[in-house]
């Protein structure tokens, strides 16, 4: 059975529709990769699970049962953490306190700690008391995530992780995610770097102006079929 | 007002005809505009038959819609939210008391004078306060006032702390004044009220077809821009400081020959009642939220509820002001568009169009009809 | 000499009183970019509900020890059922409500107390006062207040810099929609800081009407002097706060020395010499 299922979901910003009737699953330890171009739809499609949009209200439902009426901060509380596109670290707080206040709201047991977290970024542990805003793009991205996985989310949103991050980095960031999804978490990753999404996603979806014009396996989808699918050529 | 189409924009033009076209009139404006020149026709005549309670109580009206008005351009157009524009009101009403009392002017160029003295007020207040942004910006604007008001306390010629009577002699020697007692065949006291009464008149619809004009002009687009967001604004090349600053100033220029005109009909200025938060801009602000804020209707609805609020309940004093509060609050958590809001919104009208709609003529013919 | 240096410490003292005044806003403003122009009128509310507790015969310290909570309660009333609902990009809405609360609270206690003078009876407190030697002494209650004013920088600083609690709160200022997704309530947080905001209203209220005379109408001018220490100490430093309460109050007795007319007047002179001077404060922290 589907962990995480969006039936018909929509999303506006004031009069202007962003998302058309998205239909969507994802299993237990799955990860799925959403894909497309600039202004598809797929950062608002994160931002309506993860409570941060005003959705219809059988529209998003975790384990079967409704969560499209609850607000953010209730979400999180049942396993669902968003990473969101552009870090967005809180400023004022160091790198130990953006994780901890990761936990704030952490109703869930689970293998996440700061010393899970450090393990998994060991440089982090060294940048503990840094203003998380004199870190690298790399190392930010890094607490970002971390900062998500100190509420032991079951499932894992993951927004543009790559953004504006060196390759080298880019396989850093990767190479952590393998370990979260080792540890049984599920995954929704947006994504623009196609190679990676594909290297890492069990299916994918592809968004097309607010709606999915593709979904399959990675190796059972061609490269004109995403291309078709990206600009509707 | 020339409620006339805009030429044809720019990105319609080409080989083909324009397929759309930038529009701000309305059918309901082109008679909007048709009545108003009768009104304002049956107004200036109106003291050849209405008594003279009646012309006093339209002189506060009228002075009262128009700082409404200028406080609506201020916040409603331009974003900057004041609470101290009593200081521009104070400012004139001392300077009208000055160029009078002390330098012995006419009355009615001293109106004019006043306002200049308003505006050179504002240059530095604006050059200070605009360092202040959002709702930090209201405080500065009041704290600036409460220093016009403890400065103007400590000028001794002009009464201190406890204020100062106009002499009768100097509002007996306005100009105009003969022409109206023998026009009407009225006494002094009567001429002075129409005379004040046909200025006041003048204010409201000089600042009616100022506000008017300068919204409608590219001035007014740049200013919509700036409301909406300072950043995109200044991005498209807006100058928002200069923007602002030339409504801030201008505002202050009119609002200083109303604080003077007002004072003049008073004849006794303080510091607290020419500086009063509560009458210049607290009733100013009730005024143009309960009308509702950033339209040219807004204050005209305004002006009425207060007004009928003020005649019937301000009795009640203190009550009367929880009473305002209170109803104040209520709107902006209900109905922050205020009356004319909720009645533009399920009509669909617009006397005193500011706005630029896109008309696309296939569209336009399905469209329903928005003017009534 | 020993008048001037005695106006310098009766200034610092003063500043002590502005920076009660000044940590409800600063708190307010850091923490919900709201300005509440109702602050002043809630520090007099304050000093009234504590008269009043006395007047029904309540001894002072359990008067204050019943108003601050009271006056937390109030205001994270205030905040869930009124402000929250006005919460968005436009400031208008938040502005204007607490316009309306400010006229509201000043003629609801002109019709409950009447327009008369106030002062709290604080017994022999009244007019102790510290020798310090050369003619020269402090009043205890000045001292006490301004012992008072450092307590609660230290007191609210160590909540929000060494709790999780206080991480909830420096989150949700940094960014609201993220905080959300931590699973931060960022209403019941804003109601929270405006109860804080509110207690400390008492405590100044507490003060106010320990050190002075009050009477309904002075809320506007406290609100003033509490912006104007804001904005100078700098925003989103409580530290900061408690100097830009210092400048006002040592130009205030600074100006009151030369002519006591000037008094007030010189307090607002120096806020807008030093807006001209330092646009952002003495003390800049956060990023408005």
């Amino acid at each position: 059975m589907a962990v995480l299922e969006t039936r018909e979901l929509t999303a506006f910003y004031g009069d202007f529709q962003a998302l058309f009737d998205i239909t969507f699953t994802l299993d237990e330890g799955e990860t799925v990769a959403v894909i497309g171009a600039n202004g598809a739809g797929k950062s608002t499609f994160l931002k309506a699970i993860a409570g941060l949009l005003p959705r219809p209200a059988a529209a998003v439902r975790l384990d079967g049962r409704d969560i499209g009426t609850l607000p953010a901060y209730e979400i999180v509380k049942l396993g669902v953490a968003l990473v969101p596109e552009g870090r967005r670290l809180f400023s004022s707080l160091s790198v130990e306190e953006n994780l901890l206040v990761g936990a704030y709201g952490r109703r869930r047991g689970g293998a996440w700690s700061l010393a899970t977290v450090y393990q998994l970024f060991p440089m982090l542990r060294e940048r503990r008391h840094s203003p998380s805003m004199a870190l690298s793009g790399g190392q930010q991205q890094m607490v970002a995530i971390g900062r998500a996985l100190m509420s032991n989310p079951r499932i894992l949103l993951c927004d543009e992780l790559s953004l504006g991050l060196a390759p080298i980095v880019i396989r850093d960031i990767y190479a952590a995610l393998a370990d979260i999804k080792a540890r049984g978490t599920s995954v929704v990753l947006v994504e623009q770097d196609l190679a990676h999404a594909m290297a890492v996603a069990d299916r994918a979806y592809c968004f097309m102006e607010g709606r999915v014009s593709l979904t399959g396996r990675p190796q059972e989808l061609t490269r004109d079929a995403i291309h078709a699918a990206y600009f509707g050529l | 007002m020339r409620p006339e189409a805009n030429k044809p924009a720019a990105l319609g033009e080409g080989r083909h005809s324009p397929r759309f076209a930038v529009a701000t009139a309305t059918r309901a404006s082109i008679i909007a505009a048709l009545a108003v020149i009768p009104a304002v026709l049956i107004l200036i005549a109106l003291p050849a038959f209405a008594d003279r309670a009646l012309l006093q109580e339209l002189f506060y009206v009228f002075t009262m819609l128009t700082l409404a008005q200028l406080w609506n351009l201020l916040a409603g157009s331009a974003g900057l939210i004041s609470v101290g524009q009593q200081a521009f009101v104070g400012m004139g009403a001392y300077a009208l008391f000055a160029f009078t009392i002390i330098a012995g002017l006419d009355p009615v160029l001293s109106i004019v004078l006043a306002g200049i003295v308003a505006g050179a007020l504002a240059v530095p207040a604006a050059l200070i306060v605009f360092r202040l942004r959002g709702a930090y910006f209201a405080i500065g604007t009041w704290v600036v006032a409460e220093v016009c008001r403890l400065v103007l306390a400590q000028v001794k010629h002009l009464g201190g702390g406890t204020g100062t009577s106009l002499p009768p002699d100097i509002a007996g020697s306005m100009i105009g004044l003969d022409f109206v007692r023998h026009l009407f065949r009225v006494r002094g006291p009567a001429a002075r009220d129409i005379l004040s009464y046909w200025l006041a008149l003048v204010l409201v619809v000089g600042t009616f077809i100022l506000v008017y004009r300068l919204l409608r002009s590219r001035h007014g687009l740049a200013l919509s821009a700036v409301g909406d967001s300072e950043p995109a604004a200044e991005s498209t090349g807006v100058d928002v400081f200069r923007t602002k600053f030339l409504i801030y100033v201008v505002t202050a220029i009119v609002t200083g020959m109303v604080g003077a005109l007002l004072f003049l009909q008073k004849a006794r200025i303080s510091p607290d009642a020419a500086f009063s938060l509560i009458d210049w801009t607290a009733y100013v602000i009730f005024i143009v939220v309960i009308g509702g804020i950033g339209t040219m209707e807004g204050p005209i609805i305004g002006v009425v509820i207060f007004y009928l609020l003020q005649y019937y309940l301000a009795a009640l004093g203190s009550w009367y002001l929880i009473l305002l509060g209170a109803l104040a609050i209520l709107l902006m958590l209900f109905a922050p568009s205020g009356v004319w809001g909720v009645i533009s919104h399920y009509f669909d009208i617009s006397l005193f169009p500011v706005r630029r709609r896109l008309v696309v003529p296939e569209r336009a013919g399905l469209r329903k009809e928005s003017l009534r | 000499m020993l008048g001037w240096i005695d106006t310098l410490l009766q200034g610092i003292l003063l500043g002590g009183l502005y920076s009660l005044y000044a940590t409800g806003l600063s708190v307010i403003f850091g923490i919900m970019r709201l300005v509440n122009l109702a602050h002043g009128d809630l520090i007099v509310l304050g000093a009234f509900l504590i008269l009043a507790a006395t007047a029904a015969g309540a001894p002072l310290i359990l008067a204050f020890a019943v108003v601050v909570p009271l006056m937390f309660f109030i205001g994270y009333a205030l905040q869930s059922a009124l402000l929250n609902r006005a919460l968005g990009r436009n400031i208008l809405p938040p502005l204007l409500i607490t316009f309306g609360l400010s006229i509201i609270v000043q003629n609801g206690l002109l019709e409950t107390f009447s327009a008369d003078t106030r002062r709290l009876d604080i017994g022999p407190l009244q007019s102790a006062s510290l020798p310090l030697g050369s003619g020269l002494a402090v009043g205890l209650m000045p001292l006490i207040c301004l012992g008072a004013a450092i307590g609660v920088i230290v007191l609210l600083n160590s909540v929000f810099y060494r709790t999780p609690l206080g991480r909830a709160f420096r989150a949700t200022s940094d960014d609201v929609e993220i905080a959300q997704l931590m699973g931060i309530n960022n209403r019941s947080i804003y109601a929270l800081t405006m109860g804080i905001a509110l207690a400390v209203c008492a405590i100044a209220g507490f003060f106010l009407g320990a050190r002075a005379n009050f009477d309904p109408s002075i809320g506007p001018a406290r609100l003033l002097y509490a912006f104007e220490a804001v904005i100078i100490g700098g925003l989103g430093s409580l530290w900061g706060t408690l100097a830009g309460g210092i400048v006002v109050g040592l130009a205030q007795t600074i100006g009151a020395h030369i002519d006591p007319e000037w008094q007030i007047l010189s307090g607002h002179v120096a806020f807008l010499i030093v807006l001209v001077i330092r646009p952002r404060g003495l003390f800049p922290r956060a990023v408005d």
